[in-house]
């Protein structure tokens, strides 16, 4: 029998010509990701009593969660990190600057097709949909990774998702992904590996990629990928990176489940309070009053997305109960953003302009909600208390719904505008 | 020796956010600290009262959403004897292991406990007892037995490079 692409790079991890399904492998990573929560790893790290970090050049480490840092506490954070990066001459380091890490990996080229990427982040999958093998770990195991280079992982099963028909006018990946959500339920895809594939999925930017396989931790995955192909070696050569390897699932891999989607007829959606797999079609919830509009996140805070909000925008103003906050997903997308003008038109319609970062989605710092508050967000989750207060409420949906909920002041289904 | 304790019953999907609020998770490195934040958005009254040995029992995907370890970590600090559910979030899954907070997965078992109530949970047989129904669950895979019999990851990894076991 054939291996999927998840079994190849697990295989080659673990020194192993092949895997199977449910085995248990001691695997050898390729890239490790941390974040701001690199100083509680550090911590952990000491008190394994290893002085050295095995293969520095294997971590990379962005600060990205709650920067600039909003408290002291916060910057002693930062500091502890800076110091460790400095010592152990972990060189991928990345700090307040750049944006979100799962932007700036990809960008950077420390997430390329073929790879073997664990972080210490639950979105860690977005790397995903430039053909690697990206789960999410925690951060013991992290210090773990430091020490010893290696981590162990379960071979997961694969669902495999072909999606037909073309996205039509105003719906977008997110909307697909929640609509897949939706459906599957929060759990739908636990400990599964799921693979995008079909029609749809090869004329898809590997933006939008990105957005499906960053939202498949939300179903439970342990991992979801895109194959590469020609659009992923164009976005990594646009990005000076030239390094290929494309690897794919065999045609006899052993494939759990097999979900055909046709999207021709897909509406926009939301994932309403509380949880992520809450979806329904916008028009059920068009009208709900709204005070905060969010654009930005790891999940679709890049530029094809701005240009969504920004083509809504456009001319318009922001209704005067609400405040819309940009955060770009990196520093390259909010130059990008600048140089063509999608800023501006943003601003001119009243947003306010934010750093690149993860903002106030996990609830740090720079738009936290008050209790009552409702906010629309092009982010990932909508858990109670997420952004905030545990009384408020946070709506999931595309850019192009985010932004012209923004514009009407309450719940609008974007194709309306 | 069982877990033995009384029963904090939860419904599916039991978020890390509502385990542990994402606003604490930088802010907050003390574990006594975690602990009296634990399960906060879910149940405010549980870190009040929540006793050593006490058992939390949830229905699917218990621990879905971030990877933060705290979520584990507040849980084990709190007393917290085992979680049994119908299933768990895979982050959470692991981290719990890495912490040492015993784990069972044992759908059969969650319609059967009421919330309130005292049951036992015998891990190295794979038993959970409700009042003398006993519902049977499948063991951890041995490599990660390994990591609960030490007490979590890190003082496995420390006596496995003691014994050159894996090399640092």
């Amino acid at each position: 029998m054939g291996l999927t692409l998840t079994q190849k790079i697990l295989a080659r991890g673990a020194g192993k010509k092949s895997v199977s399904v449910s085995e248990i492998v001691d695997v050898t990573p390729d890239v490790v990701l941390s974040h701001d929560n690199t100083s509680a790893i550090v911590s952990t790290f000491r008190k394994i009593g290893v002085d050295r970090v095995d293969r520095p050049d294997r971590h990379v480490i962005v600060l990205d969660h709650c920067v600039p840092a909003a408290s002291e506490k916060y910057a002693q954070n930062h500091k502890d990190v800076r110091e460790f990066v400095a010592a152990q001459g972990i060189v991928n380091f990345y700090d307040v600057n750049h944006g979100v890490c799962h932007q700036v990996l990809p960008e950077h080229g420390h997430a390329l097709p073929g790879q073997l990427i664990v972080g210490s982040d639950s979105h860690t999958t977005t790397y995903g949909a430039l053909g690697a093998f990206a789960a999410g770990i925690g951060r013991s195991e992290t210090a773990v990774i430091m020490a010893t280079g290696k981590i162990w992982l379960r071979v997961p099963e694969t669902m495999r998702v072909v999606v037909t028909g073309q996205l039509p006018p105003g719906v977008f990946a997110k909307d697909f992904i929640l609509r897949l959500i939706g459906d599957l339920g929060a759990d739908g895809g636990l400990y599964q590996a799921v693979e995008f594939t079909g029609p749809t999925i090869a004329n898809m930017d590997v933006d939008d990629r990105m957005t499906l396989c960053n939202m498949t931790a939300e179903m439970g995955a342990k991992n979801g990928y895109v194959a590469a192909d020609d659009r992923t070696e164009a976005w990594l050569r646009e990005r000076g990176v030239s390094a290929m390897q494309r690897i794919a699932s065999d045609p006899d891999a052993e494939i759990a489940r097999t979900l055909p989607y046709d999207v021709s007829e897909l509406v926009p959606q939301v994932a309403a309070p509380h949880t992520v797999d809450n979806v329904h079609p916008v028009t059920e919830h068009a009208g709900t009053k709204i005070h905060q509009a969010l654009l930005g996140t790891c999940t679709n805070g890049r530029l094809r997305d701005l240009h969504q909000a920004a083509d809504i925008v456009r001319g318009k103003k922001i209704h005067p109960s609400v405040r819309m906050l940009v955060f770009p997903a990196s520093v390259d997308v909010y130059r990008a953003a600048m140089a063509d003008g999608t800023l501006m038109t943003l601003s001119e319609a009243g947003a306010v302009l934010m750093n690149p970062g993860c903002g106030p989605c996990l609830g740090a710092h720079e738009g936290i909600l008050a209790p009552g508050e409702v906010c629309i967000s092009t982010a990932n989750r909508n858990f109670r208390g997420r952004m905030g207060s545990r009384d408020a409420s946070v709506y999931l949906a595309s850019p192009a719904t985010v932004a012209a909920s923004a514009i009407a002041g309450e719940i609008t289904d974007p194709r309306t505008l | 020796m069982p877990i033995r304790g009384k029963v904090w019953k939860y419904g599916d999907d039991v978020n890390t956010d509502v385990i542990f609020p994402g606003k604490y998770t930088y802010t907050i490195t003390d574990r006594k600290e975690m602990a009296a934040h634990a399960l906060e958005d879910l149940d405010p009254s549980f870190a009040k009262s929540v006793r050593p040995g006490d058992i939390i029992v949830a229905g699917r995907n218990f621990g879905c959403g971030s990877s933060r370890e705290q979520a584990a970590s507040c849980l084990k600090e709190a007393g917290v004897g085992a979680v049994v559910a119908a299933s768990f979030a895979r982050i959470f899954f692991r981290n719990a292991i890495n912490e040492g907070l015993p784990l069972v997965e044992c759908p059969a078992a969650i319609p059967a406990i009421e919330n309130g109530t005292e049951i036992s949970v015998d891990l190295e047989n794979g038993v959970v007892d409700v009042h003398g129904k006993t519902f049977p669950f499948p063991g951890l895979p041995e490599s990660v037995m390994g990591i609960v019999r030490e007490g979590g990851l890190i003082p496995y990894t420390r006596k496995m490079i003691a014994q050159r076991k894996i090399a640092p």
